[in-house]
This record gives structure tokens, C-alpha cells and sequence, in this order.
């Protein structure tokens, strides 16, 4: 059968696969729970199990990504530019990168934590983690956002959804500073070079709440227009 | 007229050949929209085709028929030798629709409209000579290319505004739905049976006055509406299918009144090309049956549109069927509400342009009717590649139409103009 003229007009839909690229990434990140867990209680196979578990989802991001951007050619006529939509995977791409970067780093160094920060280094990890969940649960309303031609009450809800995310992203800046005033005291009687890639672990979790709120940010710029 | 009758055998043979080709290929596209949205399985859409393609080409094919018959050629200037025109008309007819046929199977796009009408102009310059072409009215013909798709798009974009501010925004969608989509179909009842009853039915030999068409109109309207809130209040709502996809249900609203539309669409698809097929038979018959005079004033003989009708439903049952279940499943991710509003305002522009006897291609009015919803934000991709295969279907249909045209027109006056 040749190729019809009025079925070939549609292009494949990104907005599916800008959702499952999401999920995706969300699903690494949120594997870091288990794995701070397992750090905190010196269980280096767990460990070791976990961050190539991380490594692995963080391939299959990758994958949903190089497929979403192979089937976006200049020609596609879409209600987002394009632009903006590749920012959004972008940013959700480098979420799950950054998980890979921070499990790697840390089983390869086998990083000792002191204990007496873990409550505070675990909640700062979740709200990381909840930052990520937000902004799936934004990128999930684009398909009612298609629908609804970007107008209306559909807007308003992703803007508060994404006012939402913003809370949480200061929420985790909050927790930042007293995770850094804890270690700053405990700092002395640490070895100084574990101490240095500490506070560098501490700066990427804060990064990836980061990032999870650039997704959002870059989902209200296609909402103006 | 020593072939008088062979003329018009030869020319209902290829007519037939015409619209069997219109059945088999076009109708999928005007189908298109309608089942990709889901709104009609690919048998009711069969169904849907054949009743109103045939009442469509029936009832309101006349008056493109006749721009395709008399409009483009200025017939007074072969009135000495009435056998030019006929050839002509015989080898237009067969240029078009092997035209089609080659194209159709090398996948390149192309149009029915386009072909017969370049087929037309072709062997007039050739045989007639530059003047017999009425250039004017292939200028208005030309220029309905360009404007068919663009006022399509208007009027979809429209309407799918109107649908996203009435509906889709509104705090509970469903319920607006309900309320709003019978006036959609009031819409789509009225806009076909007023534009038909004042263009289309002359040539049945009904007249009606303004006041009578615009009540009758109004009450096929209300008609449409009625059937439409009974099947509206069939449906059965799911509020668990909302969870995933909040507009699930809403959209399930449209899905009736997407049935109404492709009906219009089918109509439309019916009045518009069917003249592509029997226009230049019905000129045959014309001048065969005047005993060679070119005979302009004639009415439109009915048994050549219910030829025409039943040509296209023969394509569509024997080939078409096909196409349109490979058309219709390609379109995936257009919604009922998408395709009402693309749909219907391409059979609304289709429907005016049969009136007004300017053939269009529908398949172009319908690709710029999706286009005009998808600059309303409303679909996630819409490939532009299209928009130049369109140009290219202009650039590459007409000349081609043309040449084949003066091949058969040479190839039939060597065979016949010796006796």
C-alpha cells in the first residue's frame, strides 16, 4: 500500500515517550532510597548490587531518550516547540544521570557516612526524591494538556502542580544547609579527602531536586504562549 | 454521429473506470479522520460511505458536473466538428483515471480533481486551440486549490476553539458536553441539507424558495439533533476510564457526534468528486444525444449521476475498504473532538465548493481542516511533509493529466476521424 496522504500527516505523538522517559528516570532515581539505606548500614554487596541496578535504569532512560529525539524532525508541526520539549528530557535525562553519578562515586569509594547524620542525609534523599515524583506527576498531565489545546483550568492545574514542585525544591534547599552545618561539625574528625567528596555527594542530591524543578520550569514555558 | 452510441458506450465504460477509481482511493481519505479517531469501526464507516457517497454524488453532484461538463472549455468553437470534444472528453476520462492508477500504485500523490481537470485543459490547447480554454474559470478553479484548504483550516481551527472554550475548559467537561455537542450536530444537519437543497436539488426538479430551504434545513437540523441526544443518552460512563485520561468519557460524547460528521463528510466527498468521473460523460452524452450539436443548454440526464453514485460504491465495496482500514488505523492519535472539528469543517468547505461548482480535492481541504486544529495546539505532531507533497501533487498532476490527455485525444481522432 502506498503511503496515503492523510495518515501520513500524523507524526508520532512525543508526548508518550516524554512520559515513560519520566518514569523512567524517576525509577532510577528512587532506587537511591535503598541505596543510602544500605550505605548507612555498611552493607557493600547491597551497595554494590544497588548501584548497578542504578546504572542500569539510567541506560534504559537513555534509550527512551535517543527514541523520542529520532522521531522529532524539523517537519513535525507540534503544540509545544520543540525546543522547549527537548530542554524538558534533557533536564529529566540529567536527573537520572546525577542518581548514576552519586551511586558511582560512593560504592566506588565505599563512603562511610558518620552515623550521626543519616536521619538528616535520608530525608534530604527523599525530598530529592519527592522533587522527581512531582515533576512526573506534571509531566503526566501533558497528555490532558494536548487535549485541552493548553488552555484553561488544565493550565491551572499544571501551575500548581509545578508551584508544588517549587516548594518542595526549597524544602530540599533547606535541608541542605543543615546537612552541611552538621557535617562542617563533624568535619575535623573525618579523613579531610572523604570529607571533600562528602560534601561533593551532598551538592549532587541537592542537584537533582535541581533539576527535577528545571523539568518544571521548563513545562511553564510551554504553557506561556 | 456514426459512433453515437459506441461514443457513449466507450464513455460510460470509462466513466465507470473514473469512479470506481474515486470509490477505491479518495473515499478512504475522506473516511480517514473518521475511524482514526475511533469514533466509527471500519464497517460502519464502509456503511456510512455508501449511503451517503451515492446520496451526496445523487443529490448534490450536479453543479460541479456541470463546471467539469461546459465550464472549462469554451464548446462553441468545436461546434463545426463535434467529435473533437467528444475525443477530448473520452480521452480525459481515460488519462485521469489511468493517471491514477500508475500514480496510485508508485505511491505519488495525487489528486482526481486535479487530474481530470488538467486532463480537460490539456487536450483543449491541443485540439481547440489556447483560446478554447475558459482560463478564467480554470483561474477561479486553480485559486480554489489554494483557498479550499485554507478556509478549511480557518473553520477548524474555529471550531475547535469553540469546543476547547465550551467543553474541554469548562469546570466539568462531561456535563458540557452533553449540553453542548447536540448543537454541533444541529450544525453539521443544517450546513449540508441547506447548502444542498440550495445548489444541489435543482437538477432533481425540486425547487424550493429561500424561506422553505432555510425551514427544512433547520428542521433536518433538529432531526440530526434529536437522533443525536437519544444515542448521547445511550452512552455508559465509566468514571474509573477518567483516571488515567481525564477526557475519556468526553470524548466518547464526540464519538456520536463524530458518526454525524463523517456522514457529512461522505456526503460532501459524494457532490464534490463524483464529477470528476461523469463530467465529461455527461458531455458526451450531451452532444451524442443532440445528434452532434454542442448542446450547452442541456439538463443533467439523472441515470449518469446515479451512474457516477453507483461507481463510487462499487470502488469503495470491491478495493476502497481496504484502503480505509490501512488509512484509518495509521491515524492513531486524533481524538472524536479533533476529528469533528477537522472533518467537519473540511465537508462545510466541501459542501460550499460543490455548491458554488468549483471542483476542490478533499483530501487537500481535509489536511488543512487537521492542520487548522493542530495551530489550535490541539494535536501532539502533525508531520509538514505533507504540505509539500500537496505542491507536488499540483506540480506533477497537472501536466501529467495534460500530456496523457493529448496522447488518447491523438490516439482516438487516428482511429475514428478516418471514416
Amino acid at each position: 500500500m502506498p503511503p496515503n496522504m492523510i495518515s501520513s500527516l500524523f507524526g508520532r505523538s512525543p508526548v508518550k515517550p516524554l512520559q515513560n522517559h519520566m518514569a523512567a528516570a524517576h525509577k532510577c532515581i528512587s532506587q537511591l532510597i535503598p541505596f543510602f539505606d544500605a550505605v548507612f548500614e555498611n552493607d557493600w554487596d547491597k551497595v554494590a548490587k544497588l548501584q548497578k541496578e542504578i546504572s542500569k535504569l539510567e541506560n534504559e532512560a537513555d534509550e527512551l531518550k535517543r527514541e523520542l529525539r529520532l522521531h522529532l524532525p524539523n517537519s513535525l508541526l507540534m503544540p509545544v516547540s520543540r525546543r522547549d520539549l527537548l530542554e524538558v528530557l534533557s533536564m529529566q535525562d540529567k536527573i537520572a544521570n546525577k542518581a548514576k553519578d552519586i551511586a558511582g562515586l560512593i560504592t566506588g569509594r565505599k563512603m562511610a557516612f558518620p552515623e550521626q547524620i543519616a536521619p538528616l542525609l535520608k530525608e534530604y534523599v527523599q525530598r530529592s526524591v519527592d522533587a522527581s515524583e512531582q515533576a512526573g506527576v506534571a509531566i503526566n498531565e501533558f497528555d490532558e494538556l494536548v487535549e485541552t489545546g493548553f488552555s484553561g483550568r488544565e493550565v491551572k492545574l499544571v501551575e500548581s502542580m509545578i508551584e508544588k514542585l517549587d516548594e518542595i525544591e526549597s524544602d530540599n534547599d533547606r535541608i541542605q544547609v543543615q546537612v552541611r552545618a552538621e557535617m562542617f561539625k563533624l568535619e575535623k574528625e573525618l579523613p579531610p579527602i572523604d570529607v571533600i567528596f562528602m560534601y561533593k555527594i551532598i551538592d549532587w542530591i541537592g542537584e537533582l531536586a535541581d533539576r527535577a524543578q528545571r523539568v518544571g520550569s521548563r513545562m511553564e514555558l510551554m504553557l506561556a504562549r | 454521429m456514426d459512433y453515437g452510441t459506441f461514443y457513449i458506450i466507450l464513455a460510460c465504460a470509462f466513466g465507470l473506470f473514473m469512479a470506481w477509481g474515486v470509490g477505491a482511493n479518495d473515499v478512504a481519505n475522506a473516511m480517514g479522520t473518521s475511524i482514526g479517531s475511533g469514533a466509527v469501526t471500519i464497517k460502519q464507516a464502509i456503511l456510512i460511505a455508501a449511503v451517503f457517497e451515492f446520496s451526496g454524488a445523487f443529490l448534490a453532484g450536479g453543479q460541479v458536473t456541470a463546471t467539469i461538463r461546459k465550464g472549462i472549455i469554451d464548446a462553441q468553437l468545436a461546434s463545426g466538428s463535434p467529435e473533437i470534444l467528444i475525443w477530448g472528453m473520452l480521452a480525459s476520462l481515460l488519462a485521469a483515471a489511468v493517471w491514477l492508477l500508475v500514480a496510485t500504485r508508485l505511491g505519488w500523490p495525487v489528486s482526481t480533481t486535479h487530474s481530470i481537470v488538467g486532463a480537460i485543459v490539456g487536450f483543449a490547447v491541443i485540439a481547440l486551440g489556447f483560446d478554447a480554454v475558459k482560463w478564467n474559470k480554470v483561474g477561479s478553479i486553480a485559486a480554489s486549490w489554494v483557498v479550499s484548504p485554507v478556509m478549511a483550516g480557518t473553520i477548524a481551527f474555529a471550531l475547535f476553539v469553540s469546543v476547547q472554550k465550551l467543553i474541554l475548559n469548562a469546570s466539568n467537561p462531561l456535563l458540557n458536553a452533553k449540553r453542548y455537542v447536540p448543537f454541533y450536530m444541529f450544525l453539521v444537519g443544517f450546513i449540508l441539507a441547506l447548502v444542498t437543497m440550495f445548489k444541489g436539488l435543482k437538477h432533481v426538479g425540486i425547487n424550493l424558495s429561500t424561506a422553505q430551504s432555510y425551514s427544512i434545513a433547520a428542521a433536518i437540523g433538529v432531526l440530526v439533533m434529536l437522533v443525536g441526544i437519544a444515542y448521547i443518552r445511550r452512552l455508559k460512563f465509566d468514571p474509573s476510564e477518567d483516571r488515567d485520561f481525564h477526557f475519556a468519557n468526553v470524548e466518547k460524547v464526540f464519538g456520536i457526534l463524530m458518526i454525524a460528521t463523517a456522514c457529512a463528510m461522505a456526503f460532501a466527498h459524494g457532490s464534490n468528486d463524483v464529477a470528476n468521473a461523469i463530467g465529461p460523460l455527461a458531455a458526451v452524452v450531451g452532444i451524442v444525444e443532440h445528434g452532434g450539436q454542442v448542446a450547452q443548454k442541456s439538463a443533467l440526464p439523472i441515470w449518469i449521476l446515479l451512474l457516477g453514485g453507483t461507481g463510487i460504491i462499487v470502488g469503495l465495496l470491491t478495493y476502497g475498504h481496504k484502503v480505509i482500514a490501512t488509512v484509518g488505523t495509521g491515524i492513531t492519535q486524533l481524538t472524536p473532538s479533533r476529528g469533528f472539528s477537522a472533518t467537519l469543517a473540511a465537508a462545510t468547505t466541501v459542501v460550499l465548493a460543490s455548491g458554488t461548482g468549483l471542483p476542490i480535492s478533499t483530501t487537500h481541504t481535509l489536511v488543512g481542516a487537521v492542520l487548522g486544529v493542530g495551530l489550535a495546539r490541539g494535536i501532539a505532531a502533525l508531520n509538514l511533509n505533507v504540505v509539500k507533497t500537496i505542491f507536488l501533487s499540483w506540480i506533477i498532476t497537472l501536466p501529467a493529466g495534460a500530456l496523457l490527455s493529448i496522447l488518447f485525444f491523438l490516439i482516438l481522432r487516428a482511429i475514428f476521424s478516418t471514416t
